[in-house]
């Protein structure tokens, strides 16, 4: 959301999507794949929604570079602090 | 202070609304708390062989019916938010109070899903796996009864006439929180129930 300097997007399509993504993701549970591939096809629809929603929800698309690195700036750390204790672990990753 | 004064304080020099700036920052630290969490459930799941199959234990029809009540007041609350800024003040009221509603939903089916667990015996207590799951989805339930309060009053106060198509700052920053709570469970839906 931000202060209109651009053409809104529609939201009825990226709701659309957001609710096909959730059928393929429920449905994609049951698929005859391996289940490294499930898990990678399952993580990359979430991150496709979880992108739908930043970019056109909350406006991220169209604010400031700087709001995009802030809201992100923390998952960098996350994920470097998840790989870290994995690795003290000694987890096979 | 002139009004260019006023305006350009709330601006500042990275030209950003200091009250969406101070949001983000908090979002920002939101999204550190709740991936401090989620890395924790990956490692905890991780170092543990016998890991259950989610499906046996969980409802997921249900909750795949939550998530979309979740992504629908998502949808009705930017049906609100544009709706004020094109003065159409009836549209804005109902898209904010079926935000209230649907958050409200939510929230019911969830303490129902707790009860039916609680009832079959799964537990916090039970095992690792139980743990995770009501811590996870309990801090979301947290924020989302948050969420839910927000909006409410940003309800009543467009009821009361608080917000028209210049001033409707309010709608953004609580709808910012609350696209950010649908975020969240996107990623916990994947992760805890279908994973």
């Amino acid at each position: 959301m931000s202060t209109e300097t651009h053409a809104r997007p529609n939201f009825v399509y990226i709701f659309l999507a957001l609710f096909v993504l959730t059928m393929i993701e429920v449905f994609c549970v049951n698929f005859p794949w391996g289940k490294k591939y499930i898990i990678l096809a399952l993580i990359f629809l979430a991150v496709m929604k979880a992108a739908l929603v930043a970019m056109f929800y909350m406006h991220l698309r169209y604010e400031k570079i700087l709001l995009t690195v802030i809201a992100l700036a923390p998952l960098i750390f996350s994920v470097v602090l998840v790989f870290m204790i994995g690795y003290d672990l000694g987890l096979p990753w | 202070m002139s009004q260019s004064a006023v305006s350009n304080h709330d601006y500042g020099r990275l030209g950003i609304e200091s009250r969406k700036l101070g949001m983000w920052v908090f979002l920002a630290s939101e999204v550190m708390f709740f991936t401090g969490l989620i890395g924790a459930y990956i490692v905890l799941r991780q170092a543990q062989p016998d890991w259950p199959d989610p499906s046996t234990v969980l409802n997921i029809p249900l909750t795949a019916l939550n998530t979309f009540i979740l992504i629908c007041s998502s949808a009705t609350l930017v049906k609100g938010f544009y709706s004020a800024k094109d003065g159409d003040t009836e549209g804005m009221q109902v898209g904010l109070f079926l935000t209230v509603l649907l958050g409200a939903l939510f929230l019911s089916i969830q303490a129902y899903e707790y009860q039916e667990l609680l009832h079959e015996g799964f537990t916090p207590s039970v095992s690792i796996f139980g743990s995770c799951f009501f811590t996870l989805t309990g801090f979301h339930g947290c924020h989302v009864l948050v969420g839910v309060i927000c909006m409410f009053v940003v309800f009543i106060k467009s009821m009361r006439g608080k917000y028209n198509p210049q001033e409707n700052r309010g709608i953004e920053i609580a709808g910012l929180y609350w696209h950010f709570v649908d975020l969240v469970w996107i990623i916990l839906f994947t992760i805890l129930y279908l994973i």
